[in-house]
Formats: C-alpha cells, structure tokens, sequence
C-alpha cells in the first residue's frame, strides 16, 4: 500500500522527498523497513554538514570575570548557540540516513536537557556528539549519567556526599530508564549517593571524578545492596525488566501514537531487541498496530520545518543568517527551538502543538520558507506531490486553487491541516 | 477534540509533560468567552463567587516563603539558604514572610491574607509530575482521569465557560468526565501582512470525516482570526515582554507558565467584564530549585508578589472583583534540610495562600515541626482537600464531599460567606 510507504518515512525520518518516495514504493514496505531504514555505511548526504567547531566556551579558565568580559563572553557564547542551532537544522535536512537523524532528536527528547540552565554551548554539543555516538541505549545511558550538560541541567556537579542532591538520581528512574511508578523513595535517596562526586571541567568539555566527594558507602537500590557508584547504578538499572519496556513505550509515544497506549504485546515484541534502538524501531513499524495510527499523529514543530525544506530543496546551510535566525526564533515560538526543551520530562505532544498561537507563527514561518526558493508556476496536484500529501481535502484544495501566485500557494500549503497531521 | 479522545489523551499521559492538553481544545475563543460576559450584567452585587487557582510548578520551598524565622533549628538545618530573623516580613513571633513579599505583607496587614500551613498529603509522593496530578485531581489514593473542578463541572452541568485556564495547556484540574473547562492562550495574535484573512478563515473550516486531529489543526486558524479581531478591538492587556518575564534559569524545568501577571491580567479583563467564569486557572513555572536556591527563588517570589498584589488591587475595585478569592499553592514542599548546592530537594508539605477582599486574613492549621521529621520531611498538618474543600463549599457553593473523595469535616472559615 503507498500509503503506508509514506506513512512510514514521514514518522521514520523528518519528511521523506518525492524521490525518496517513490524510490521505496520501489522496493514495498518490508524492504524498506528491513534494509533502508538504516542502511550500513556513511551518509553522504550527512558529510556535507560536518559536526562544527565552536571553538572554547569563553568562560571556561575564566573563574572571576569582570562584567565586562562576562557582557562579552555572553555575547560570545549567544553566537556559538546560534552557530550550533543552524548546524543541527542543516544536518538533519541533508542527511540521507534521516531514521538515524530522527532518532538523534527523539534522544535529545528523553534525555531533554536545555541550553537555557546550562549556558554553554559545548556542553550541549559534547551531550549531542555523545547521542549521535553511542551504539545502543545501553551505551548511551551509561554516558548520559556522567554527562556534562546533563549532570549540570540536573545539578550533579553539586551532588557530595555529605548533602546529597537527588535530582538526577530521581529523573533517571522516572523519566530515562524505568518510568513511574517502578522504584520507592528510598531508592531515589540511595540513587542519588551513588551519583556523588562527579564535577564539571568546562574547558575539557567533561566531567571529572572527585573520589573525596563521592559517597563510598553501600546502597540498597531495588533490593540490591552494593557500594554502587553511577556505572553500576545504570548497569542495575538496565537490567531492571522494566528498562526495555518504558523504552518500549517511549518509542512508541513519539513514533506512533503520543494518545493510544502502546498494546502489550508490540511492548514486548519491541522490547526482545533492546537496547538496539534501530531493531526496536524496526519491530515497531512491522507491526500493524503501527500502521493503524496513520493519520493520529501531529508533527512536531521540527518534523514540519526540516520535512517542508527537505521537500522545498533549500537547506539552513545555503540560506542567509538572518534568514535561519528568523527560523530559529520561529521554532521557539512554536514551542521547539532545537537545545531548549522546556522541561526535563521533554517535549509536548499531539494536539498541544495546534494552538491558535502557534498558527500564527507557522504561517510566518511558511512564507519564510516559501521565499527562499522560486517555485515557478505549480498547480495544487504539484504541491501535493512535492510534499508527499496523499490528497487535499475539498476545503484545503479550494483555497490552495484560488492561491493568487506560487509562493503563496506553498505557504497555505504548508501550513494546510493535512500538512500538519500524519 | 472530542470529549472521548481528550479523556484518553489525558489517561494516556502517565509520564511527564504528558498532562497537557491544549488551548482552545474546547472551541472557546478569547473573544467568544468575553462576549459570554454580556448575558450576565454583573451589577451592584457583583454577582457570583469566583476563584483563581494559582499552581506554582516545580515544587516551592514553602519553608523559605513562610519562614519559621525563631526556631533555631530552621537555621540549623539549612545554614545557608535561612533568613535572619530581622530579614523576614514578620506575620507573628514565629513565622514571617520572605522579605521580597512586600505586597501580600501588606495584605495580612489588611486581613486579606490567610495562610494555611502545613499542607500536605498521606503518603507523599515526590515526582513533580505525579504529586501535582494528586492535588488537581484531589486523589491521593490512585491515579484517576479527571480533576476535583471538572468534577464540580460534571456535577453541576456547567456552561462551557465556566471554568478557564490562561496557561499554555490546560491543567488535569479542569478536566471532567462530560465537561472540561477551556484554554485560552494569553499572549497577541495578529496575522501576517501577507496572509488574507479569507484565505486563513477558509483553511479553518472544517472539512467532514477528516481525522480528529486534522480537525483540530484546522480550528487552530479559526480561532486565530476570533481572537486577532477581538484583541484589535479591544485594548491589549499588559502582557510584559517575554524577557522580562523569563524564570531564574537556576531550576530544571518542569513545566508551568512565566507569566503569570500577562494572564492574571486577563483574569481582571474577564471579571470586569462580567464573564460568568467562576473558576480560572493560572500558573507559573521555576520552583524547581535544587542549586543556588536563594537568587531564583526570591526572583519568582517577588514575580508572584507583584503579581498578585496589582491583580488583588485590581479586584477590590470592582462589585465583581470583591467576589474573587485566589488560591496559591505547589505540588509540594521542599526537604528540611539543604543539599550541598545551596538548594533544596523534593519535600512534602507547604504552605497555601488564600487572598482577596472576601477573606479572613490570618494563620490556620498548624505548622509543623522541624524537629518531628518524617526522614527529613515535615509531616502535613492540614489534608489539602480540606483547602480545596473550603473553595468547593464557600466560593462555589457546592458540598465539597461530592466531589472529593475521602473529604472530611467542615469548612476551614477563610472565606466570609454572605
């Protein structure tokens, strides 16, 4: 069925081409999902937006600032967040791997740390890099816990032995690794001693161990009692049989349904293949479950913007600054400026997107968007081809047809409900 | 979105940020809500009893904004963070006010500010997400789908209109089995220069047997045209910029809105109005303090202060306004004792404000002991059904057993009934 190809790419990646949509209706459904969702071997595509240097975070080996260099390391740091925003935009619109991309973004949302608390922009790149590189959950739990960006966001660096702070402890069961519901309050005390000791070394872009700050006593964290430091805290638990579960569901959460829950026995089907997220993606889009949320999901914010210039060809690396300053300031006003989520437990969802307010934006931004190409003269069946809509509603297709010129043709196309909706 | 998806997108929210739902959800625009306020003239009496709830998110520290400034062992526990005794903006021999709270001093002065202490729940549970589901939805026993104000709006066959928030989504406190309350956004609409207002108004039609989503996708630019043309008539509120408005950057976030003086302003424009609201939803964000408490949370304090006391003054000058009780509380209270980061971890019980010109200022309840800790949290004093009880029976004129489980006892006397 084509229309469950595009279903696929749509929630797969950002937003899949017209050639990409046609080159896997080519191969059909299962192929795509077993061979080129994640393809083997270096995106090309991808090489064309190297990771950036931002060069050092101004304030790191600058303990006493004076205010006028604190005005200007601020200055500094606000152009090295802008650098690193665009950077990202640009990326996920030319990589070819676009499943890898996605999940690159659905990482930042579960592990949602935001640049407003902690300021420097290489922290949030070292936290970036570390997503993109890890090989499973697994791996990427166990650097998360000593991250820096995210043991600052969640005060770790202030977390000693004697007063411990357990606000990253308590986070990792609820809202990375096990979910509500699954650990006591006890365990979240003790889970915060185990997370003692770690500091932060800005200019090493790290954190550093301080033995004399680390609590080396025995904890009792869901019934094991051991002198746990934080590797043996998330060894415990990811081997907690509700681990592979909530991560289960937190998949499906943003791929396939964010209002339906996720029907046990695709939980446990999703589950066999962790920690692999690409396996337990693939076990995900297999099921029929997940093509029957076809048509359920609103697109985020950075789904619709990187999906329309992906499919529009224009890419925040071609365009002018101001112009992906505008874009940037955009996604804050929609609700998701990419390094901001706007809270710990990460992004909203579903319907939460479709405010009065943000229509407002999104049909600035649209037009933004729709100026940075010359479309030359298109019909309505045109537009739909070119963003992968299936067919306009009567409603939609009226307004698109009485459309005065190309440009303004895109723009309510855009922002039309079927656009936003997948 | 109708009614039965809204109450599964709320059931399906278990985890974190999940308990939102979305403005305008329920069809009702700003300008639709303001009209509503012309078929009830509120006249020399002011009309009914109505309230604000203000939900502080992130969990604020209850000791450090009701300060038990002479027990040494305040000081003790948090060396710190504590202030002096000659610091605090004193309400009796034990307890004083955080010194950037001049205005609510000033309205304790007046007898217009009770305070009850000591408020908490059994049990007490210290996910953010969790605690402030218990006290919107008045269930601490287990998770339940809808809020004890959407229960009064069950109960009672409420108008739409009868219950408003002005935050970013709408709080599960509204939220009811055949009734919800309404989401207005507070912040200016205009369209773009370029964008024809019957382009945008078409794109907003509903289009039948499309997907509830695409629907609701569609509403979004009906309302954005209500609401543009109804703020253009109409003077703006005073919504602060942004900037102004953002929270200390020293606390995670975990939800809740900044800028509470932008929709308490919208609160007044209604009540003056005389939309027959009776129950509004406000918010503001940031109390997570776990570091470097004191810069950030005197900042949100004093934001809260202000805010309250302009909407405060603002209510006493109208017959409708001296009809309006406010309510401030947060999902819960902060530990006793001080982290090695200068902040404060998740606590149980905290303090609640009620303010307004028809309040009986003064202390209720008991404010627990500092030295008779349940593992370094206070034990509450005051069951927090008892508060939101007292709304139920003084303010909206309801039996407050109906629609919270588990109330006991009568009404705490904070609020002069006619």
């Amino acid at each position: 069925m084509p229309d469950d190809v595009a279903l696929l790419l749509r929630r797969a990646g950002f937003g899949p081409t017209a050639a990409e949509l046609a080159a896997a209706r080519q191969v059909g459904y299962a192929a795509t999902v077993s061979a080129k969702l994640f393809p083997p071997g270096p995106d090309i595509g991808a090489t064309m937006a190297p990771l950036p240097q931002l060069g050092p975070d101004p304030y790191a080996g600058r303990p006493n600032p004076s205010a006028a260099q604190r005005a200007a390391a601020d200055e500094q740091r606000r152009a090295q967040a802008e650098q690193l925003s665009r950077w990202w935009l640009d990326r996920m619109t030319v990589a070819d791997h676009q499943a890898a991309e996605k999940l690159v973004f659905f990482w930042h949302g579960h592990w949602a740390t935001s640049i407003t608390k902690v300021k420097s922009p290489q922290l949030m790149l070292a936290q970036h890099r570390t997503i993109r590189q890890a090989g499973d959950v697994a791996a990427l739990a166990r650097a998360m816990v000593v991250d820096p960006a995210l043991v600052h966001w969640l005060d770790g660096q202030l977390n000693a032995k004697d007063a411990p702070n357990e606000n990253l402890g308590r986070e990792l069961f609820e809202l990375f690794l096990l979910g509500i519901g699954r650990y006591g309050e006890t365990d979240v005390k003790e889970a915060g001693r185990a997370l003692t000791g770690w500091q932060i070394d800005l200019a090493g872009e790290r954190t550093v161990f301080d033995p004399r700050r680390h609590d080396r006593g025995a904890k009792t964290v869901l019934g094991t009692t051991a002198r746990m430091d934080a590797r043996d805290l998330v060894d415990l638990l990811l081997k907690h049989p509700a681990c592979p579960r909530f991560i289960a569901s937190r998949l499906w959460f943003r791929y396939a349904s964010s209002v339906a829950p996720i029907p046990p026995e695709v939980r446990e089907r999703m589950a066999a293949h962790f920690p692999d997220p690409g396996a337990m993606l693939r076990a995900l889009f297999a099921e029929d479950a997940f093509r029957a949320t076809a048509g359920t999901m609103v697109k985020q914010p950075v789904e619709w913007l990187v999906g329309a210039m992906r499919q529009l060809g224009v890419r925040p690396g071609n365009a002018p600054a101001e112009t992906v300053s505008q874009i940037l300031d955009g996604l804050a006003g929609l609700g998701q400026r990419p390094f901001t989520p706007p809270s710990v437990g990460g992004w909203p969802s579903g319907a939460a997107w479709l405010t009065s307010a943000a229509a407002q934006v999104r049909l600035t931004l649209a037009a933004k968007l729709a100026r940075l190409l010359d479309p030359g003269r298109m019909t309505p069946q045109d537009v739909a081809y070119m963003l992968g809509i299936d067919r306009w509603t009567d409603r939609t297709y009226a307004v698109l047809r009485d459309a005065s010129n190309s440009r303004l043709l895109l723009t309510l196309a855009l922002v039309s409900p079927e656009y936003l909706v997948t | 979105m109708d009614l039965v998806t809204r109450r599964r997108f709320l059931l399906a929210s278990g985890v974190a940020g999940g308990t939102a739902l979305v403005g305008g959800a329920a069809g009702l625009s700003l300008a639709e809500l303001l009209r509503s306020g012309d078929r009830e003239p509120a006249g020399a009496s002011g009309g009914p009893a109505k309230v604000v709830l203000v939900t502080l998110y992130g969990g604020n520290d209850g000791l450090n904004t009701v300060i038990p400034y002479a027990d040494p062992a305040y000081r003790a526990a948090r060396p710190d963070l504590a202030y002096r005794p000659e610091e605090v903006l004193r309400l009796d021999d034990a307890l004083g006010l955080n010194p950037v709270m001049g205005g609510l001093k000033r309205m304790w002065d007046d007898k217009r500010l009770a305070v009850v202490l000591g408020v908490g729940y059994p049990r007490p549970d210290r996910s953010h997400f969790r605690s402030m589901d218990i006290w919107q939805t008045a269930s601490p026993a287990g998770p339940v789908s809808t809020g004890w104000v959407g229960r009064w709006l069950d109960g009672t066959d409420a108008p739409l209109e009868a219950a408003v928030s002005f935050e970013p989504v709408l709080p599960p406190l509204l939220v009811g089995r055949s009734r919800i309350g309404v989401c207005v956004s507070y912040r200016g609409v205009s369209l773009p220069s370029w964008a024809d207002a019957g382009l945008v108004a078409a794109l907003g039609r509903a289009e039948p047997g499309e997907p509830e989503m695409q629907r609701q996708a569609a509403a979004a630019y009906g309302d954005l045209l209500t609401m543009a043309q109804v703020l253009r008539e109409t003077e703006r509120p005073g919504t602060a910029s942004d900037a102004a408005l953002d929270p200390p950057d020293t606390a995670t976030g975990t939800g809740g809105s900044n800028a509470l003086a932008a929709q308490l302003a919208l609160v007044t424009r209604c009540i003056e109005a005389g939309v027959p609201t009776r129950v509004y939803s406000v918010s503001l964000g940031g109390f997570d303090t776990h570091a470097q408490e004191r810069t950030g949370h005197e900042a949100l304090l004093k934001q809260l202060d202000d805010a309250l006391t302009t909407f405060v003054t603002a209510m006493a000058r109208t017959p409708a306004g001296r009809n309006v009780t406010v309510v401030v509380y947060s999902e819960f209270g902060r530990r006793v004792r001080a982290n090695a980061s200068d902040g404060t971890d998740h606590g149980t019980a905290g303090p609640v404000f009620v303010l307004g010109p028809s309040v009986v200022g003064g202390l209720y309840g008991e404010q627990p002991s500092l030295r008779d800790l349940d593992d370094g949290d206070l034990k509450a004093s005051t069951d927090f059904r008892a508060v939101f009880g007292t709304v139920l029976a003084s303010v909206l004129q309801a039996d407050p057993a109906q629609y919270i489980d588990g109330y006991r006892g009568s009404p705490l006397p904070f609020v002069r009934t006619a």
